[in-house]
């Protein structure tokens, strides 16, 4: 399935989760996240959790994969 | 939630083994301060001149050698850097300025309310009301921009030097320097004191409790979770002091602190405002930097700079109140810091994600 990719490897929290929100905003079925740190895979867990989405996570090449989507 | 659970676990442990620390020699209301620490340790290696304020603390070498040990052992360990170095430390040495106008970090401010410190109030809406800034920044798009993968090699140094500056405190070396009075004279054992740096560093660096974070994500996201760490904290430093017979509520009289309630209001904006900006709050930034993560090492070099000029140039307060040039410095940190927060926004980060389509965000 294609999916929105929002790229947020780098970024120092709460930037991750902010542009996680963001593409949320606009694609409300759910989007896929890549990040490059735990504590963003963590935060950007917990928000979609609280806001109603499942969350799935895939490894690659040390990037981590978030593919967030409605319940 | 087993995760908040676990949080809110750190936060008891943290406050009570700051009360314990309190008991066992450091100042009242001081069992950990991360601001105070960092200039105690400048003023230990002779940096700067306030001979009250002069000892190498042990508890902030501990936090760093805590999270790098728990971090190396869970494999989180990742050396990384080169996100806007040179505007971090500038960062870091407004958040001292502004600390010690209040004459504390966030992590005091806490366990100062919770020992009755009632001017402590005014630093935490002040405090609130810095974040709150420092978020309309965010959500206009202020980035620091990326932080690239380094040599794991860099990423030991922060805890190696933490290492040898243990080494030297522990031999009593001649090269530091050991307050005989004041603030800086009051001290837990040192293997005490390190204890509890290990313990709280390595707790924190799985929990990544942080106190700026904590209004943070309440405001953003409406999420507690970071927050209820740092109510634990109090909780358990509330009990801890009534225990210890340290708990005196008022406003005058307080220990290594001054009741200039719009000073500390605007110390602790100007704290919170820089600490958004860097992702962090000064314990956080310390864990940060045991993760080899070099941002928080340059923002804590920042700190540390800023903790010597506060004392060389006047501009910490004292029990007597705030100092003309530490007013002078914390308007012109505003400043700094508005400015910083204004050229550092990312025009273009209007969302434009398109089907399978990667975009750098």
């Amino acid at each position: 399935m294609k999916a929105n990719v929002v790229d947020a490897r780098g970024r120092a929290c709460p930037e991750p989760v902010l542009l996680t929100k963001k593409a949320l905003e606009v694609y409300k079925e759910g989007v896929d996240v890549v990040v490059d740190n735990v504590t963003a895979r963590e935060n950007i867990k917990r928000f979609a959790k609280n806001s109603g989405y499942n969350v799935d996570v895939k490894e690659e090449n040390g990037d981590i994969i978030l593919i967030i989507r409605k319940e | 939630m087993g995760d908040k659970k676990l949080i809110i676990i750190n936060g008891l442990i943290v406050g009570f083994l700051s009360a314990l620390l309190v008991k066992f020699g450091n100042p009242i209301n001081m069992g950990i301060c991360v601001a105070c620490f960092i200039r105690d340790t400048v003023g230990g290696l002779g940096l700067h001149r306030a001979e009250l304020v002069q000892y190498v603390r042990p508890e902030i070498i501990g936090i760093v050698l805590g999270a790098f040990l728990m971090s190396y052992g869970k494999r989180d360990f990742q050396t990384r850097g080169g996100s806007s170095p040179l505007t971090r430390f500038v960062l870091g040495f407004i958040v001292m300025i502004g600390a010690l106008m209040f004459l504390g970090c966030p992590l005091r401010m806490v366990l100062r309310l919770a020992g009755g410190d009632l001017n402590a109030l005014f630093g935490i809406v002040g405090f609130a009301f810095g974040i709150f800034i420092g978020i309309k920044f965010l959500n206009k798009g202020f980035t620091l921009k990326r932080t690239y993968n380094l040599n794991k090699a860099e990423g030991y140094i922060f805890p190696i030097i933490n290492l040898i500056l243990l080494v030297l405190l522990i031999s009593g070396s001649t090269l530091l320097i050991f307050s005989q009075k004041g603030p800086g004279s009051q001290h837990a054992p040192i293997l005490l004191a390190l204890l509890v740096g290990l313990v709280v560093g390595a707790f924190a660096q799985r929990t990544r409790l942080c106190m700026v974070g904590g209004i943070r994500d309440l405001i953003l996201f409406k999420d507690w979770y970071l927050l209820s760490g740092f109510i634990a904290i109090f909780i358990a430093a509330l009990l801890g002091n009534i225990a210890f017979g340290v708990f005196n509520l008022g406003f005058v009289k307080q220990p290594v602190a001054h009741t200039d309630g719009l000073w500390n209001f605007l110390g602790m904006a100007l704290a919170g405002f820089g600490s958004v900006l860097l992702g962090g709050c000064p314990m956080r930034q310390l864990i940060l930097a045991g993760e080899g993560n070099i941002d928080s090492v340059i923002s804590i070099l920042g700190m540390a700079t800023g903790a010597a000029f506060a004392h060389n140039f006047k501009l910490a307060s004292s029990p007597q109140g705030p100092t003309v040039n530490g007013k002078i410095a914390v308007i012109i940190g505003f400043i700094v810091v508005a400015l910083i927060g204004y050229f550092n926004i990312e025009k273009n980060l209007t969302f434009k994600v398109k089907g399978d389509v990667k975009v750098e965000g």
